[in-house]
């Protein structure tokens, strides 16, 4: 049994603390990333929720600046940029990509000044890598409470506004004549958006967060009619990736080129990736032009 | 400002003197009408005449500048006015089923984790056969076609019973037949169930036969009353204020405006202008 | 600061900020702010792959980004739009974060391929540069009339002859080639804020196309000259200041569409009565 398990899990796979850190926070990560991508796919406010992680680098490079957590830098610029964005009026829909790129144009500019300080006044090397690839081997081990509660923070959020999310997110007007608060509703799902991103930025990078936000939903919602399920698969999706990448990346270390392995990230992307397009092959749907309603055939 | 009817009264809704202004433009001017329970009102006007935006007032998304609108709302605090809006767009990638958006009508307000029940399922189910959508009820809402759309939406409506039903503009994009069956349907709840209705359109013609009374509006003003009384040549013309002819073809109405010389001086360079 | 390595940095920027004001304009007009920022994403993989194999920055650039391009028009086909561009997004960078970690790049050339670097295009660039930008703002001319009538009226355009597939995938291209002669000067994640900062600040200004697109082109070309300045000067990132700016050049114009419409919205009683054809149109 090990003789077979042997070339799967390389020595030490489950011993090494850095992968119990890892294996433990991407998977809390990755559940979270699922169920609150499930609404933010729903909502077609993926170009936000990629936005967010991309802006959250502008508080992760100055965390560095600041001597504190990454982890913290990111949530409050995040938060910052959700008010922004949520001000500037998110919720029309072609205006507010718009809106949304032009706070990520602003605060990728920030990143930038950040992370060229990081380097030159704080003499922080590696802060781009780190800050925009993440960082799932080396986190400290005491961040494993605080990322654990912030994800629950997240996911509580989302659930406890279950309902009013849904109808809210299929029309407004339908919420708000039934006293749906929908503003708050709003916010209160931006928020929650805003720290899934920032957990999945440290572990995977905020380049790459948006894969574990979007990918494991977007899938989902292929499979099954119900946001229920849908949030469930979508995190079971996230999980798997995410423990199969840290897997790889752990293995990669003894293949070619080894030079300190191969990226988790692109690992779980691409499982991600892979995933997706399989859905879209297996799950096959008519194109949108012919899609006509089968019950107005049959009548 | 939205309060309590007169208790006692048959009365749902009560508009008074309501006035709206957006964006510098003054969109209703004074608007006074009454609705009893079960009666079947159609709301009538042109494209941007202000229907919907005195929907909006009614349901309390728009505050007046002037005027209050007095609902019944009878003892409970639930929501009690039915909305069917214009138009929703519903993605087909919206991962939500028939039934779960009928569902949300009884509870889509309320915050914490739902809890399946098998009294909600019941719930669900009678309302889906009130409006004739079991068949598409597990179908994704994004899916369906205009008409089965609009009966999940009135079944959402309803399901939480209101006492006034608001419908914007429902018979729009359905073509005739389903027209016709949805009048007949909304009729029918209203009979039955003293629901108030309150439907606007811009063509009063398939509501003629079920109508009970008819709020007709025209640049910001309305008039109120019977078919027979609003939809006349004097009473037209009163409140469009240029000449209007109401003209009877078999068991349609047909509503025209202008002789050439008046629709001149006012501006217009049509001669006759169809208006409803 | 107009010495001769600066005199490249003026030259490729000026370049960039007239072919990104241009094409910027349509990014606005289509709402296609996140395919603008997802193919310069993937426009990053491609320079990391080429550095590795060892060819030229550019044509890994041009590579790429007309491969992302392709793909999210396939893609966003048979799913979501937004979905599709997402990942594609991460596909890239998850390839570029590969190609990365197996080459001995550091810390600065990763900075620069991301956010720019003035003194970064060599004299023996700028004829590529010159020549891919000269290629799109051609293009965009010669499509000028079925992109415009595709992108405002897209169905009536299609039962016209003009299939919004092709119109989609040859806007992307154009995006694509933009990306890769404006990476190298001003990095890859702040192309996007100069793809749609001018051109949406300039729509705020004005209603007609091709004053919105002049317009475009002059905040563009502003945003750059300062951002040299402002960079030559302080030392700090060129990015920052592409970024910072185009973000003031937006507020700028909302702003000033706010007040014009505190000044225009004095309470006016509508007209009573009136011709029917008024009824009709309020």
């Amino acid at each position: 049994m090990t003789a077979f398990l042997s070339p799967i899990f390389e020595p030490g796979f489950f011993s090494n603390l850095p992968v119990q850190t890892a294996l433990l926070v991407g998977g809390v990560v990755a559940v979270v990333s699922g169920i609150v991508g499930t609404f933010t796919v729903m909502r077609g406010q993926s170009f936000a929720g990629h936005s967010l992680a991309d802006i959250g680098t502008a508080g992760g490079s100055a965390s560095f600046l600041l001597g504190i957590s990454p982890l913290f830098g990111f949530v409050a610029m995040n938060l910052m940029a959700a008010g922004v964005m949520e001000w500037i009026g998110i919720r029309r829909p072609r205006g507010r990509d718009l809106a949304t790129g032009i706070v990520l144009g602003a605060a990728l500019g920030l990143a930038a000044l950040f992370l060229y300080l990081d380097a030159t006044v704080s003499s922080t090397t590696g802060a781009t890598v780190n800050v925009l690839f993440g960082s799932i081997f080396t986190l400290p081990s005491s961040l494993v409470p605080v990322i654990v509660i912030f994800s629950v923070v997240a996911a509580g959020i989302v659930l406890a506004m279950y309902r009013p999310l849904i109808l809210s997110s299929v029309s407004a007007d339908l919420a708000k004549a039934q006293g749906v608060p929908v503003r708050l509703v709003g916010i209160g799902y931006l928020v929650a958006l805003a720290v899934a991103v920032s957990l999945s930025a440290m572990t995977i990078g905020a380049i790459l967060s948006t894969a574990l936000l979007i990918g494991p939903a977007a899938t989902a919602l292929r499979i099954t009619n119900r946001p229920g399920r849908a949030a469930v698969i979508a995190a079971a999706i996230g999980v798997a990736a995410t423990w199969l990448g840290v897997l790889l990346a752990y293995d990669s270390y003894y293949w070619f080129p080894s030079r300190g392995g191969w990226p988790v990230s692109f690992f779980v992307v691409t499982l991600i990736f892979l995933i997706y397009v399989g859905s879209q092959l297996r799950f096959r749907r008519r194109p949108r032009a012919e899609r006509s309603s089968t019950a107005t055939q049959a009548a | 400002m939205q309060g309590r009817a007169a208790a006692g009264s048959d009365e749902i809704l009560a508009v008074d003197g309501v006035s709206v202004t957006l964006s510098g433009r003054e969109i209703l001017r004074d608007v006074t009408f009454h609705i009893n329970a079960g009666e079947f009102t159609g709301l009538i006007g042109s494209n941007g005449a202000g229907k919907t935006t005195l929907m909006r007032v009614i349901l309390g998304l728009i505050t007046p500048s002037t005027g209050t609108v007095r609902v019944e709302t009878g003892s409970k605090r639930q929501p009690l006015i039915g909305y069917v809006p214009q138009r929703i767009t519903l993605d087909p990638d919206m991962p939500l089923r028939a039934r779960d958006l009928v569902g949300l009508g009884i509870d889509g307000q309320r915050f914490g984790l739902p809890w399946p029940s098998a009294a909600r399922r019941k719930q669900v189910d009678d309302m889906l056969e009130a409006v004739d959508a079991m068949r598409f009820a597990e179908s994704r809402v994004g899916n369906l076609s205009g008409g089965e759309q609009q009966r999940i939406l009135i079944a959402h409506a309803l399901i939480s019973h209101p006492r006034l039903l608001l419908l914007d503009e429902p018979l729009a994009n359905l073509d005739i037949g389903s027209e016709q069956e949805v009048v007949d349907l909304l009729a029918k709840i209203a009979r039955e169930q003293r629901i108030a209705v309150l439907i606007s359109t811009h063509d009063m013609n398939p509501l003629l036969p079920v109508m009970d009374r008819i709020v007709y509006i025209a640049n910001g003003k309305i008039a109120t009353g019977t078919t027979a009384e609003v939809v006349s040549s004097e009473s037209l013309t009163k409140l469009y204020g240029v000449h209007v002819d109401v003209i009877h073809v078999h068991d349609r109405i047909l509503v025209v405006a202008g002789r050439r010389e008046e629709a001149l001086q006012h501006g217009g360079n049509e001669s006759i202008v169809e208006l409803v | 600061m107009f010495s001769g390595l600066m005199l490249n940095a003026w030259e490729s920027a000026s370049i960039v900020a007239v072919v990104a004001g241009v094409v910027g304009f349509f990014i606005v007009l289509r709402g296609a702010a996140f395919a603008a920022h997802a193919l310069p994403n993937g426009a990053f993989a491609g320079a990391a792959g080429a550095s590795l194999i060892g060819v030229d920055a550019i044509a890994g650039l041009a590579v790429f980004s007309v491969l992302g391009a392709l793909t999210i028009a396939a893609l966003g086909r048979r799913a979501r739009h937004d979905v599709a561009t997402a990942l594609v997004i991460v596909v890239m960078l998850g390839l570029g974060s590969l190609f990365l970690s197996m080459t001995t790049e550091y810390a600065p050339e990763i900075y620069s391929l991301l956010f720019g670097e003035i003194l970064g295009v060599s004299s023996s660039e700028l004829i590529p540069i010159a020549v891919i930008g000269v290629i799109c703002i051609a293009a965009v001319f010669i499509v000028y009339r079925p992109l415009m009538f595709s992108s405002v009226m897209p169905d009536v355009a299609e039962a016209r002859g003009v299939s919004s597939g092709l119109m989609e995938v040859i806007f992307l291209v154009i995006v694509a080639l933009t990306t890769t002669m404006a990476v190298p000067v001003v990095g890859a994640l702040l192309i996007f804020s100069l793809l749609i900062s001018p051109a949406a600040a300039a729509r705020s200004f004005t209603d007609r196309p091709f004053t919105a697109m002049g317009l475009s082109v002059l905040i563009a070309l502003g945003t750059v000259w300062s951002a040299i300045a402002l960079a030559y000067l302080s030392n700090l990132p060129i990015g920052f200041f592409v970024g910072s700016i185009g973000a003031g050049t937006y507020a700028a114009g909302r702003g000033w569409v706010a007040w014009r419409r505190n000044r225009r919205a004095s309470p006016r009683l509508g007209a009573a009565g009136g011709s029917p054809a008024q009824a009709l149109s309020t």
